[in-house]
């Protein structure tokens, strides 16, 4: 890696200027030989997060997959700088780094141009659950933080146990499909929709299967004065129980069976993104996934309905058939 | 090496350092990518995982006379074999060949 | 208004050690305060909040959602470069645990007051030194101050300490809850601030920069996890040596010298009683008037905590025959359940002292000890004689705990 230059790098990508994988830079700020399952599509999406964000970026990362794969001692996956402290804390770690940065520059303690960014890193264990606390501190603060939440749906660092955002009747270690209790038992907790009612200035749900709308919105989320809160699914082989390739794929299942909702509400203004005119019954997303596996047909249907009330709901707040109607 | 030679607090200070632990050894099909088929769209380097897919700056002259400018090599000191590449790609260029020793 | 003229000048104010606490962290110039309320710690946030608003102070204070984060929050802070404060008390500090350890783990220089307050269940806000005593393998620096005076040099020399180079761990500065916190005292203040701040030097350290990535908080196996705690360990030792040249070193800026053990009436003394925190200055008293009634009695202090003073500890215990340790908390179902009693007791035996240590456990809960109390204790170890020391702890003025 080319050392740094020795002045702090301004930001230059802005949304208007990725339209398409060409507008992304080469260099790769992730370095491989980091220990995440083949097929994670968690390195994809730091890959990306950290072509937009830059070098002038601190990454505080919660624990999790992340955390531990990529910076298992002596090694570091990492180019940027980057602190880990806890699983639940993340958000109040950055609130520091980013109070520090401003009062640092005010005092001329550190070049007053520098402007580093500052984004959280984290899974949904540590921000559905045990780090819902301290998000919410910090966007009630108005910290200009970036929070990106990768969302495998369960708790996979620990060996795939169920969280706040493991979706309705989804196997999982603790939630098993079995003869009483059928997987998970509560549906996946809308943590967009919490955060957003926070009324910061920038929300947005992405998909690591449609990247250039989710390098977008990170580079939206970048710029806003305020915090800004990216929720991006990300398909899990080991968690989800399919073949490794697979993973982009069963992202794009994901929104085409509008499971997966890609919006962004800007100021409050909510626009959905990634229109779906036709829209696939849930099984072809259920089927591709052993974590699905043994569901019955009436369990289907329920997950169906559940999609489609949310996709009701959706449309008549854009106004628009926005996600159209199932076919097939 | 003792404690006095360790950064304090566990620290790393040699950013990426991890490119040195090749998990090219956790393959067991490895991706290969007919440059004649390759239309140089950058699918398989937008979603590949571990940073493995460069673009080199090195023209090639395709068997039908097309020229491109760079070309896209994969790094199998640390290439996994997930497969996400040659199953995205858009025209089949990439096939997975399992390992011989 | 009185002001003191010597290498620094110094001016007299009345204060409780809560806003001592304020004026210390404002004199050093502090970056990032984060903390949350917790009786009796108030005071300390809310001055400053006063001065941040005033402009007194330029920092960033963060009214964090909650101790847990308050540490974080500083944490991070320290880590991308700031210096920090943060503040609580018993809950709060509990509330915090797992990330005291990460703080001294990942060496940040933070400095901490903790206002000492009981620990719940039943949940009391009032004095004593339970919530300290279980943090104590967190590997924090701790001094455990006497008066605001104390409370206010103790937190200067704490940013000193912990910010040295060959140290780089958190420090706690401790004192009474409400006896203390909340109790007016006159003291003096550095005049001038600046002064202050050529005391505790900015340095440069190792920080979260995107001119030069480094990596903090690595997940680190058994193969290395043991020397990165070792260095921990060689830090608090050789914190050990330079604490006490930053006590000579403030003794002769301020007039006013600490030691990690300081002793009264020591010289001929047979018997000692060994107290920290507030309730000092009753001892002192209590002192005076045995000597006056003919008991041979001297007191001592403990003001370093962690790292654990045994030199100093054995200089004033070596001509003694029975030592009275009062603690204030209570270590359930330990040999010896008073922690500092316990401590006094491990480290006389490694110098191979061997004297009577008796220990007793009072204040429990912000029960006052006064005077009478010192010499009823002192009275009733001389009663029990051997006795006291097979009994391990004697619990201070609890209804129907009688050990006569």
């Amino acid at each position: 890696m080319e050392p740094y230059t020795g002045e702090y790098e301004v930001l230059t990508m802005s949304e208007l200027r990725i339209r398409g994988v060409r507008d992304l830079p080469r260099e790769e700020l992730f370095a491989p030989g980091h220990g995440l399952c083949a097929g994670c599509t968690a390195g994809t999406i730091i890959r990306h997060l950290l072509k937009v964000t830059g070098r002038n970026t601190v990454i505080v990362n919660a624990t999790g997959c992340v955390e531990v794969s990529t910076t298992m001692y002596p090694y570091t996956s990492w180019r940027v700088p980057w602190i880990h402290v806890a699983f639940e804390n993340a958000a109040a770690v950055a609130s520091g780094v980013e109070s520090a940065f401003k009062v640092l520059a005010r005092k001329g303690l550190i070049d007053m141009s520098s402007d580093i960014k500052v984004v959280v890193l984290a899974g949904d264990g540590g921000t559905y659950d045990i780090g819902l606390q301290s998000l919410s501190g910090m966007l009630e603060r108005g910290h200009k933080i970036m929070y990106v939440l990768y969302d495998n749906e369960a708790y996979m660092n620990t060996g795939i146990q169920r969280s706040g955002s493991t979706p309705l009747h989804s196997w999982t270690t603790t939630t098993p499909i079995g003869k009483v209790l059928r997987g998970k038992l509560q549906a996946k907790k809308p943590i967009a929709d919490i955060v957003a009612a926070h009324r910061i200035p920038y929300v947005a749900t992405a998909n690591i299967a449609y990247p250039i709308d989710m390098d977008q919105k990170l580079a939206k989320g970048l710029t806003v004065e305020g915090p800004s809160f990216i929720h991006i699914l990300q398909p899990c082989p080991t968690g989800w129980r399919f073949d490794p390739r697979y993973g982009i794929k069963i992202g794009k299942l994901a929104v085409e069976t509008a499971m997966w909702i890609n919006w962004e509400m800007v100021e409050g203004d909510f626009k959905v993104t990634t229109r779906v005119p036709r829209r696939k019954h849930v099984k072809h997303y259920l089927a591709p996934q052993g974590r699905f596996k043994g569901l019955t047909e009436e369990e289907m249907e329920e997950m169906q309905r559940y999609v489609d009330r949310e996709v009701e709901r959706v449309n008549r707040m854009v106004g628009e058939e926005v996600i159209g109607p199932l076919v097939d | 090496m003792s404690w006095r030679e360790l950064p304090i607090g566990g620290m790393v200070v040699e950013p990426g350092n991890s490119i040195a632990r090749k998990t090219g050894d956790w393959r067991v099909f490895r991706p290969v990518i007919n440059q004649d088929v390759c239309t140089r769209c950058l699918i398989c380097w937008m979603y590949c995982p571990d940073s493995v897919i460069k673009l080199v700056d090195t023209p090639y002259r395709t068997s039908k006379g097309r020229v491109w400018s760079f070309t896209l090599e994969i790094d199998y000191d640390n290439c996994k074999g997930c497969g996400i590449c040659a199953e995205e790609c858009p025209v089949d260029a990439i096939s997975m060949v399992e390992e011989v020793k | 208004m009185e002001v003191l003229e010597g290498p620094v000048r110094q001016v007299r104010v009345v204060l409780n050690s809560n806003y001592a606490v304020a004026y210390a962290v404002r004199d050093v110039d502090v970056d990032v305060i984060a903390a949350y309320p917790i009786t009796p710690q108030t005071g300390v946030v809310e001055k400053l909040a006063e001065m941040v608003a005033n402009g007194e102070l330029e920092a960033e204070m963060i009214h964090v959602e909650s101790e847990h984060s308050a540490l974080s929050t500083v944490i991070g802070a320290s880590a991308a470069g700031a210096r920090v404060f943060t503040a609580t008390s018993s809950q709060g500090l509990e509330f915090m645990h797992e990330v005291l350890y990460i703080a001294s783990g990942m060496r940040l220089p933070l400095v901490m007051s903790v206002a000492a307050r009981a620990v719940s269940a039943p949940i009391n806000i009032w004095c004593d030194y339970s919530d300290l005593m279980n943090v104590r393998d967190s590997s924090w620096i701790t001094f455990i101050a006497s008066t605001a005076q104390e409370v206010y040099d103790t937190v200067i020399e704490a940013y000193m300490v912990a910010e040295d180079p060959r140290i780089l761990l958190p420090v706690i500065v401790a004192y009474d809850g409400f006896w203390m916190s909340h109790t007016y005292e006159p003291l003096h203040v550095v005049a001038d601030r600046h002064y202050v701040r050529s005391l505790v030097p900015r340095r440069d350290r190792v920080k979260l920069d995107p001119l030069k990535p480094v990596t903090m908080g690595s997940l680190v196996g058994p193969d290395w996890y043991y020397e990165i705690k070792y260095q921990q360990v060689e830090a608090m030792r050789e914190a050990y040596d330079i604490i006490r040249e930053r006590d000579r070193d403030m003794g002769k800026v301020l007039g006013r010298r600490y030691e990690p053990v300081e002793a009264y009436n020591i010289d001929d003394a047979e018997i000692a009683i060994l107290a920290y925190g507030g309730i000092y200055g009753s001892l002192l008293e209590s002192v005076d008037r045995l000597r006056a009634e003919g008991y041979k009695v001297g007191a001592i202090r403990l003001r370093l905590w962690r790292p654990f003073p045994v030199d100093e500890l054995y200089k004033v215990t070596r001509g003694l025959s029975t030592l009275i340790v009062v603690d204030r908390a209570i270590s359930y179902g330990a040999s010896i359940a008073g922690p500092v009693a316990l401590e006094v007791i491990a480290s006389l035996h490694r110098m191979r002292v061997d004297l009577d240590i008796v220990n007793y456990v009072a204040g429990i809960g912000g029960r006052p000890v006064t005077e009478s109390d010192f010499k009823g204790m002192l009275e009733l170890a001389l009663k029990l004689g051997r006795r006291a020391r097979e009994l391990g702890t004697l619990y201070w003025g609890v209804r129907g705990v009688n050990y006569e």
